[in-house]
């Protein structure tokens, strides 16, 4: 138990640390919410949606948030190797799955600060949940999606060797489950392929079950998306677990 | 006494290339034993075999009576490790990286503190615990792994080449240290150095190894006495030849160095 402590507030601590960092990654969620939010807000309303573009894009920009924060704090795994790190912990007394569980909750935490940070950031540039009890539960499925994709990027950042896979994993992973997830526009009316492919990624059910807590209107249901990230949850952290214990340096 | 260290017909493969090469040794309890070779000659991964890290191609190894490979949790409970390449955590402080490894390693709360702070003291660190180690000098870090690798008492001790870019005193008080620990806890120390006369000061016995197999093995004057040299160094230099070899940091680049072999053959 002490050592998924220490190894949880180690990231904590990293992550109150990088200052810089964090204003930094402010800036693209910013962007996606500032530019697309007011300037395709007149488009959107012509479109006929409810309520104004930028209401319906914040839940989707607290989800990236959270999706990136997570991810990189998994793939980050890579940088302990580089700088040596991870040898320490992989030869202490410790079974992997409780480093691999410390490491994940860690990274999980983090992307859950930074998704505060932006549902903040949000909230002052003019996004208003229908109703407060909706925050709550709001945090409870960033929580849910920071813990999937935590374990998803310890696993790839398990499985690579060096940080030239990264591009990649970026481009054609982290990227498409992000545009992918409905998170800048609406699930509902889709082509029958297109919503097959979102139906797939499980950042469309984060990102959906936000919108169902804050914004009061959903594609699939809260309940739908509580669970299926639940069982991905346990699914990814699995696979995270597995990979873990295979890393030899 | 008991054996600490059993390892026989040791094989290591990476790919084609051979790292280890059919190596048997014991180390009894309480020994200093030191593993000498140049660059690339299989200590590191040695160690790592015995530590854990890497699993052997075949062979058996033995910690405490203990295979790594299925024990790997009660086996890593017994050693302490310095690692030939930095270990710490940049981002966190010199005491922050003290208190995780004791964590890790299970020291009680109380006795981590006052350990930690013997420690730091007596490697000179103690007036920097709380700065973040990225701002420390190379010496400084070296001394922090030293340091951090005697927090918790290990029945055994792995030191791949703990000197490397310490200057004499911290040397000095690695090996007094290490003595100390040798005499008052007996501790099995396991160490390879590139510096003959640290090992003549301080190790019971000598593996000389070259390309993945032991070429000799014994006291100091066992090897001078064998290879009819004045010192450590010369019977090292007739025991090894005196080639230089090709550094290779970790057993990737090892094996990038196998296929670079092979991509640029025509050309060499």
């Amino acid at each position: 138990m002490n050592a998924i402590y220490i190894l949880w507030l180690r990231e904590v601590k990293k992550y109150s640390r990088s200052r810089v960092q964090i204003i930094a990654s402010l800036g693209q969620p910013l962007l996606y919410l500032l530019v697309l939010g007011f300037g395709l807000g007149p488009m959107y309303r012509r479109a006929g949606g409810s309520g104004s573009y930028l209401q319906f894009i914040a839940p989707g920009i607290i989800g990236m948030s959270v999706l990136f924060t997570s991810v990189f704090s998994g793939i980050a795994l890579l940088w302990d190797r580089q700088f040596g790190f991870l040898k320490e912990t992989l030869v202490a007394p410790v079974p992997r799955i409780r480093i691999m569980i410390g490491r994940t909750l860690g990274g999980a935490t983090v992307a859950v600060l930074q998704g505060t940070l932006i549902m903040i950031v949000c909230l002052i540039v003019g996004f208003r949940p229908v109703s407060w009890i909706g925050i709550p539960l709001g945090f409870a499925f960033m929580a849910m999606i920071a813990i999937v994709f935590a374990a998803l990027g310890t696993s790839i950042g398990s499985s690579l060797q060096d940080m030239q896979g990264f591009q990649l994993i970026m481009n054609f992973l982290v990227l498409p489950i992000f545009f992918l997830s409905g998170a800048l526009f609406s699930l509902d009316n889709q082509s029958k392929a297109m919503s097959f492919v979102t139906s797939l990624d499980p950042l469309s059910y984060g990102v959906d079950g936000l919108r169902a807590t804050l914004n009061g209107a959903a594609h699939f249901g809260a309940i739908v998306d509580a669970a299926v990230l639940a069982v991905v949850a346990v699914g990814l952290l699995c696979l995270g677990a597995w990979r873990f214990s295979k890393i030899e340096v | 006494m008991g054996v600490m260290i059993r390892v026989e017909n040791l094989v290591k493969k990476f790919g084609d290339f051979t790292a280890v090469d059919n190596i048997s040794f014991d180390v009894p309890k309480g020994e200093i034993f030191a593993f000498l070779g140049p660059n690339g000659a299989g200590k590191t991964t040695t160690i790592k075999i015995l530590t854990t890290l890497l699993k052997a191609t075949s062979g058996t190894v033995e910690v405490d009576g203990l295979n790594p490979k299925t024990h790997e949790n009660e086996v890593r409970q017994s050693f302490g490790i310095v690692f030939q390449d930095p270990s710490l955590d940049q981002d966190l402080t010199a005491w922050e990286n003290m208190d995780l490894h004791g964590v890790l390693y299970h020291v009680p709360g109380k006795v981590r503190r006052e350990r930690a702070e013997t420690l730091l003291k007596l490697f000179e660190l103690w007036d920097r615990k709380d700065a973040l180690v990225k701002t420390f000098s190379g010496g400084m870090r070296r001394r922090l792994e030293i340091a951090r690798g005697f927090l918790h008492t290990p029945k055994i001790l792995f030191l791949d080449e703990p000197t490397l870019g310490l200057d004499p005193q911290s040397r000095n008080q690695l090996w007094t240290h290490v003595r100390r620990q040798n005499e008052a806890d007996h501790v099995t120390v396991f160490l390879t150095t590139h510096y003959m006369d640290e090992a003549e000061r301080v190790a019971d016995r000598i593996a000389v190894i070259d390309h993945g197999k032991i070429v000799a093995i014994g006291t100091a004057d066992e090897l001078k006495q064998k290879t009819n040299a004045q010192s450590l160094e010369d019977a090292f230099l007739a025991l090894t030849g005196s080639t230089i070899r090709d550094e290779s940091a970790t057993s990737k680049d090892q094996l990038r160095q196998v296929a670079q072999m092979f991509r640029g053959g025509g050309r060499r």
